[in-house]
């Protein structure tokens, strides 16, 4: 049966968009960092417990790289609020991984100030070097490329974020190789740092 | 005028306490404390500080609008998600300078009689969060937040939140609604914030450079502070220059200062000596302006009377390189990609506005579509709860408004008229340092 010739059923209106989400194993914060998300909720009325909900998907993301649903369910017991409540959060914000994640997230800025400098050939190199597509983690399973939106350091464009946490400045089409190799050798300590940790390294150069 | 609230960020270790109280700090906060709340509020509102994050409200009249004798806590929140693409000054200021925010914060807590500050920081400034977290123990050790600070009678606390990468939670609703723990999406107003704020309590919202000016308003006086800058545009103010600039990076000015003389001056002109084409004056949000208009002074008023906004300061500059299609579709992208999804004429419209942009940049566009981007950007301006429905349209409205040669030549020519090798070069120019 169907309404429209042209529609059937069959082909997406009936069909959920909606990712089934990643069971996972099954979880619950270790006593550290139990300890850690108490310390955070102190911060906010007991009442209002639902504010550290971000902080404890960062601690689920510390403990096991990516949101899965049992994560959910243990955030949304240990908080005090539903599983829905939860999911909301997770699905809204960028920098919650719903899958698993390669060693090193690489999260390339595209917005206007590095795309004026170069950011669409840096994420172009990442692409070729790594043989992947955006949104892809590598066969080795050590990188994953994203693209991300304005990172607020617009003055040493073009710039790429590893791991949500930390900064890499300047970063020019032909040196992503040699970025790339770094993290590979020396892990995170290859990355040039934000401003303040670049200019104690290599001087003041500029503002 | 030399800078204030940036002339100790080269100082090695400037950003501990032991710096601050050497140049003086904490003053102002003993000063406010010596003063009862109302006064405080009187010296802000005289001077005449406007707030830094966009809109340029006077600071001293948002204080105000928190109700004295309600029985529910008040909240002060400090806005530090500096996420308006080509803005960075508050990294800067929070880097370089915490202990200049903490005052700030401490003062404002006493000025609308909250007990608690939550400073809202990006989920992507980690690195700030942990020296703000750094400064706010050093502070609490030495007696300047806490219980009893200075011996006043007066507790503060301030925490730093995190929020997890959303653009929209820089609208002050949206941000009360993130650290509540829910989606950054904004409410409807009335109620304000100042009344119904966070967890239904009287809540102030500043942003970061706002707050750091207002130590130097106590310390320096309001008179003081309003003469540094033209009528009603007074205080020292930062600017951040990126794009097709010699030197990038963050400036201290007064409102004084033309675009001029922020591009050819401070950032060392246009790279390469090429030519200007446009600037964004504000932050992506505000209308580009052609290079005819850039002797328009830096400040509110200035650029209102120019077409576009001071917005956040943000400058971002480009040179005859930049194909003003590609502009517009690398911001929709970010448009796109930040809408909230509440109000159905932001979420769908900036997506329509997407797809028309890739499809006239990538040839395949009608003269249709260029009436047809108009169209969308008439129905999602002024039809959003919050400012992001109108800012989203700005960069098409105004691009076709100056350039609508170009979308036609696209259309025409069915590519983009960018000479191919500036295209190769995937940064549409030579010269790029990147």
């Amino acid at each position: 049966m169907t309404f429209h010739p042209e529609m059937r059923y069959e082909e997406g209106l009936h069909v959920s968009r909606r990712e089934r989400r990643d069971e996972g194993e099954p979880f619950a914060f270790t006593p550290e960092n139990r300890q850690r998300l108490e310390a955070i909720a102190s911060h906010y009325p007991p009442e209002h417990r639902r504010s550290a909900v971000i902080p404890a998907l960062y601690l689920v993301q510390d403990q096991q790289g990516y949101v899965t649903a049992s994560a959910i369910r243990h955030v949304a017991s240990v908080i005090g609020c539903t599983e829905a409540e939860v999911d909301d959060v997770v699905t809204y914000y960028a920098m919650f991984f719903r899958k698993p994640v390669g060693r090193y997230v690489i999260q390339v800025c595209r917005t206007l100030s590095c795309a004026l400098r170069g950011a669409e050939r840096v994420a172009a190199e990442l692409k070729r070097a790594l043989g992947v597509e955006v949104g892809q983690t590598d066969p080795t399973g050590t990188f994953t490329l994203m693209e991300m939106e304005c990172l607020g350091a617009c003055d040493r464009a073009p710039v790429v974020m590893v791991n949500n946490e930390l900064w890499h400045e300047c970063q020019s089409p032909d040196q992503v190789g040699a970025m790339l190799d770094g993290l590979r050798e020396k892990g995170p300590a290859a990355l040039t740092g934000c401003h303040l940790e670049v200019e104690k390294k290599r001087g003041p150069a500029g503002p | 005028m030399d800078p204030v609230l940036t002339s100790h960020i080269r100082e090695p270790n400037g950003h501990t306490l032991e710096a601050y109280l050497r140049r003086g700090g904490y003053s102002g906060l003993r000063k406010a404390l010596s003063l009862p709340p109302g006064e405080v509020i009187e010296m802000v509102k005289a001077s005449g500080l406007r707030g830094r994050g966009g809109a340029g409200f006077p600071t001293g009249m948002k204080w105000q609008f928190v109700p004295k004798d309600s029985p529910k806590p008040k909240y002060l929140c400090c806005n530090a998600d500096e996420s308006e693409p080509g803005t960075f000054k508050d990294h800067v200021l929070m880097e370089r300078n915490p202990h200049l925010l903490l005052e700030g914060c401490a003062i404002g807590c006493h000025a609308i009689g909250a007990k608690v500050a939550y400073i809202y920081i990006r989920g992507e400034f980690y690195h700030v969060q942990r020296v703000l977290e750094a400064a706010i123990e050093e502070a609490r050790a030495a007696g300047f937040l806490g219980r009893d600070i200075l011996g006043s009678g007066f507790d503060c606390e301030i925490y730093v939140h995190r929020g997890a990468g959303a653009y929209e939670a820089g609208e002050e609703s949206a941000l009360l609604e993130s650290l509540e723990g829910k989606r950054a999406q904004p409410r409807i107003r009335p109620p304000f914030p100042a009344v119904v704020g966070l967890y239904g309590c009287p809540t102030a919202i500043n942003n970061v450079e706002t707050l750091c000016n207002v130590p130097l308003i106590l310390t320096h006086g309001p008179e003081w502070f309003a003469s540094l800058g033209p009528e009603k545009n007074g205080g020292p103010k930062l600017y951040c220059i990126s794009g097709h600039v010699e030197k990038p990076g963050v400036y201290e000015a007064s409102m004084h200062v033309t675009l001029r003389e922020l591009i050819y001056g401070y950032a060392g002109g246009i790279r390469g000596g090429r030519a200007l084409k446009a600037v964004i004056t504000g932050g992506s949000s505000t209308p580009v302006i052609l290079p005819g208009q850039i002797d328009a002074q830096a400040s509110f008023d200035g650029l209102l009377k120019a077409g576009s906004m001071l917005g956040s300061a943000a400058i971002i500059v480009m040179d005859d390189t930049t194909c003003m299609v590609w502009l517009a579709e690398n911001l929709l992208h970010f448009y796109r990609h930040e809408s909230c999804g509440k109000c159905t004429p932001c979420r769908e419209g900036t997506d329509w506005l997407l797809k028309i942009l890739h499809r006239i940049e990538a040839g395949d566009g009608s003269m249709r579509d260029i009436d047809l981007l108009l169209s969308v950007s008439r129905n999602i301006g002024g039809k959003t709860l919050c400012p992001f429905g109108d800012a989203a349209i700005a960069p098409v409205v105004s691009t076709i408004q100056h350039f609508r040669h170009e979308y036609e030549a696209h259309v025409r020519e069915g590519r983009c008229t960018c000479p191919a090798e500036w295209r190769e070069m995937g940064n549409r120019g030579p010269g790029a340092r990147a």
